[in-house]
């Protein structure tokens, strides 16, 4: 077992209003610059729909993602080393810009300067922001927004398939939902494994996944791999740029921009503790629907003594370790087990989950005239509208119904188990049991859906900079500093491993051992000026 | 020696010294100082059916020419007829795969030109480095189709008799001029234009050539670092980037 921490979000699409809040905010933080500006690190995406950039979920065009090859082995779906290299002068699987769309902006200029006797009115009419040239708007980030436009391409959305001749699209006798989406900073990011020059890298301490700007030498084989499409090719510079799990404010304790701005308040910040040891194995599942499952046991209880002993032995530093006890993410993904991975298919082993929604059900129900906070009615509901459910099993299970169901039920459940208490009446112990839980639990997991303040919603330890060289000790200590080894002396007492106390970030500083005299001698310890401590007798004074 | 001429000596000596001193600083200075630059400037994302034709034709091309000239330049005459290869063998050699290359080669230019002018995105995002890149490209590679056309295919020089001579001796740091001031007028416009295309290299985005990512094959596929405390310089790119 090989304990790593990992920064995780769950989004609870039931509150999701799609105002793009947090597209722009995301915006106006990361990608104002020229060569971003089709770039939405942060998007928000209507379903039924097409999504950013159109039809990215279709891998069996774009090719994004892993897949296992017939002796089982993980493999990037758009080819090994060898091929990638080889396609590295035209990469076939790319989408341009058509695909996302041609940014522009309005000669506003026309306006300003319209001579003031002029007859006709002023226009300021679009511009593309590549050519400089006029351009005619044809496509957007959220073209299909509240199913606008939807229905010319209603065919063209990957997730219907399958499912297509089922779907009328009378949209006022379906559903709809909005779905944000970010990075999903992978657990095992085939965007990580595309890259040729090793420049997109996750971070041992949080698990972000991050672009070495500087490392970055532009082969653009990222785009290809990501099957969230979540790496863009900024094209001014001609590197990949990608969402940051906003890393500067994170290591302050502070959400994500996305998070902090988000204004159905449906974002939730944790840690989560996984085996690192794991992780390809349980990518390797072979049955599909077994992945979300497979994903969700590489979890580890941050209570389990042998999880804490095994955090303590890869540096995770105590407070990192209490809050991944308290993490919100943790007890959606395994405690209420209601968050799901959006496409766990892909084998990325996606950490941004998604709780889903229960909307769609509740408003067919209420709109049918029935009581919809009966959870009897609602769990009906949700057995007799196959088109949502399976709609949603496509998007967080690979297509496995009774895994979406029995969240909707949990869902449905706590609605109906709450009205009672709201209502001033006995709470019924059944409901909840029906869904596998009890009314304490319930209660709970109400309490962090419904009303949880800021700080339950967002628990991010603050970064630890001077942590650093101990979590890359095998790359930067000396190999000899080992207990009994000759190299013992320059360790320090264990329990300051890892811990942020003034005064440690001076370790570097202290590497000179107090060493009991004339034992041993570490040559690997002398900064190369004077003598190395011990190394030859005391000069004679006065003599050479 | 005696009737060696100042010009002679400028552009067949000094020349080429400093040519290859501008070649190797100016790389160690762009890494330096310009590492976010380094990068293929990738215009793939603006326009992919030529380029998916032109760019691998090209960079074959230009791939195998580069192995041709290593043979060609590199290996002496004694050298091939020691192993045992006439000289009419190689030369038949040369021409088959000299001949594929370079109409790969050639041909990949052309489209990647057409297209570079014609689609307004990739015109539009063309520096001014890429222009003078580009046309100094063109004019090496056009020279030395025709010095193989004219000099050695209808003519009957051999380059191995004197332009490969030359150019061991610059490695081995006495290049004599008569070489290459005897040599035919397109070989010496062929060489000169290389010169100034090594000149510019390092200022262009031809850089991307020396981040070749050869290390992808031998390494795991999952990267982690650990946050790193170095601060990074303020400096930025050589084709200047306004955020
Ligand atoms: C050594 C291996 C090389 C690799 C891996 C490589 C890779 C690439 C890549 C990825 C691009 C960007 C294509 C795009 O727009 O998406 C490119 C463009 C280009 N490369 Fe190379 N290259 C190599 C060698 C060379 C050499 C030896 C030359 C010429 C001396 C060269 C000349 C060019 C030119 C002129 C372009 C611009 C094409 C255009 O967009 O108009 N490359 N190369
Ligand atoms: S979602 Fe993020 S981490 Fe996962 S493959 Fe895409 S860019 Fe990489
Ligand atoms: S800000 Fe929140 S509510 Fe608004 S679109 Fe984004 S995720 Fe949805």
């Amino acid at each position: 077992m090989r304990v790593m921490a990992q920064m995780s979000m769950v989004m609870n699409l039931d509150k999701c209003i799609g105002c793009h809040t947090c597209s722009v905010t995301c915006k106006q933080a990361w990608t104002n610059r020229s060569g971003t500006e089709y770039i939405w690190f942060n998007n928000v995406e209507t379903r039924p729909g097409q999504g950013y950039p159109r039809g990215y979920e279709d891998q069996e065009k774009w090719k994004g993602g892993w897949e296992l090859s017939a002796s089982g082995r993980l493999k990037p779906k758009a080819g090994g080393r060898l091929t990638k290299l080889l396609q590295l002068f035209s990469n076939p699987k790319l989408p341009g810009i058509e695909d996302y769309y041609e940014p522009w902006t309005y000669e506003y200029d026309k306006l300003l300067n319209a001579p003031a006797q002029q007859q006709n009115i002023p226009t300021a009419p679009p511009k593309s922001l590549i050519t400089g040239e006029r351009t005619q708007i044809q496509w957007s980030g959220n073209w299909d927004d509240d199913l606008g436009g939807t229905y010319l391409h209603k065919d063209k959305d990957p997730m219907l398939k399958g499912i297509e001749d089922k779907v009328q699209f009378e949209f006022d006798q379906t559903f709809m939902f909005y779905l944000p989406r970010i990075c999903e900073h992978c657990l095992n990011p085939t965007c990580v494994a595309s890259c040729p020059s090793g420049a997109i890298y996750k971070r041992e301490e949080d698990g972000i996944v991050l672009v070495d700007q500087d490392g970055c030498r532009g082969w653009r084989m990222c785009i290809t791999g990501c099957p969230y499409k979540k790496i863009y090719f900024n094209h001014r510079t001609g590197k990949a740029e990608k969402c940051t799990f906003c890393y500067p404010r994170i290591e302050q304790g502070e959400p994500t921009v996305c998070a902090e701005t988000c204004v159905g308040r449906l974002r939730y910040i944790g840690l989560v503790l996984y085996d690192a040891d794991r992780v390809t194995e349980a990518a390797s599942t072979r049955d599909e629907k077994e992945l979300y499952r497979a994903q969700r046991d590489i979890i580890l209880d941050p209570h389990d003594p042998e999880v804490i002993a095994g955090a303590k032995a890869s540096g995770i530093p105590h407070d990192w370790l209490l809050a991944a006890q308290k993490s919100p993410t943790y007890k959606l993904i395994k405690d209420y087990e209601v968050a799901l991975p959006l496409h766990p298919e892909y084998r990325t082993m996606p950490m941004v989950w998604y709780i889903p929604p229960l909307s769609p059900v509740v408003d067919v129900v209420r709109d049918t005239g029935y009581d919809a906070e009966d959870a009897e009615n609602l769990f009906a509901a949700i057995d007799a509208l196959r088109i949502p459910v399976e709609y949603l099993a496509n998007l967080f299970t690979a297509g496995d119904v009774p895994t979406v169901e029995r969240v909707l039920y949990r869902m449905a459940a706590m609605r109906s188990y709450m009205r009672d208490i709201n209502l001033g009446n006995a709470p019924r112990e059944g409901i909840a049991n029906a869904v596998g839980m009890d009314g304490e639990t319930m209660q709970e997991m109400y309490r962090l859906l419904a009303i949880a303040k800021y700080e339950d919603r967002y628990v991010i330890p603050v970064g630890h900079h001077e942590s650093a060289h101990d979590l890359e000790s095998t790359g930067t200590d000396c190999p000899l500093n080992a207990p009994g080894g000759p190299g013992m002396g320059m360790s320090l007492p264990e329990e300051s491993l890892g811990m942020a106390g003034p005064g440690y970030a001076t370790k570097r500083q202290q590497t000179t051992p107090d060493r009991p005299e004339g034992v041993r001698i570490n040559l690997l310890n002398w900064d190369g000026r004077g003598r190395p401590d011990g190394l030859f007798p005391e000069p004679a004074t006065g003599g050479a | 020696m005696n009737d060696t001429s100042t010009l002679d000596l400028l552009l067949w000596v000094v020349l080429p010294y400093m040519v290859l001193a501008v070649f190797v600083l100016g790389h160690v200075w762009r890494f330096r100082a310009d590492r976010f630059g380094w990068t293929t400037r990738s215009s793939q994302i603006y326009e992919s059916k030529l380029l998916s034709i032109g760019s691998p034709m090209f960079h074959f091309g230009i791939i195998g020419i580069f192995f041709g000239h290593v043979v060609g330049l590199g290996i002496p005459k004694s050298w091939t007829r020691f192993l045992g290869i006439s000289d009419h063998v190689y030369h038949l050699m040369a021409v088959t795969v000299g001949l594929a290359a370079a109409v790969a080669c050639v041909g990949g230019l052309m489209i990647l030109l057409y297209r570079r002018r014609t689609n307004t995105r990739v015109f539009g995002a063309t520096t001014v480095g890429d222009k003078i890149m580009y046309l100094l490209l063109t004019l090496v590679i056009t020279f030395g189709v025709l010095a193989t056309l004219v000099h050695t295919t209808i003519g009957d020089y051999d380059y191995r008799e004197g332009v490969s001579i030359w150019f061991r001796q610059f490695w081995t740091l006495q290049p004599s001029t008569e070489l290459m001031s005897q040599a035919p007028i397109f070989f010496q416009l062929h060489v000169l234009s290389a010169l100034l295309l090594f000149a510019a290299w390092p200022f262009t985005r031809l850089v991307h050539v020396f981040a070749a990512p050869v290390g992808y094959l031998t390494r795991p596929y999952i990267v982690y670092r650990s946050k790193d405390p170095r601060r990074e310089s303020e400096r930025r790119g050589w084709e200047k980037v306004d955020f």
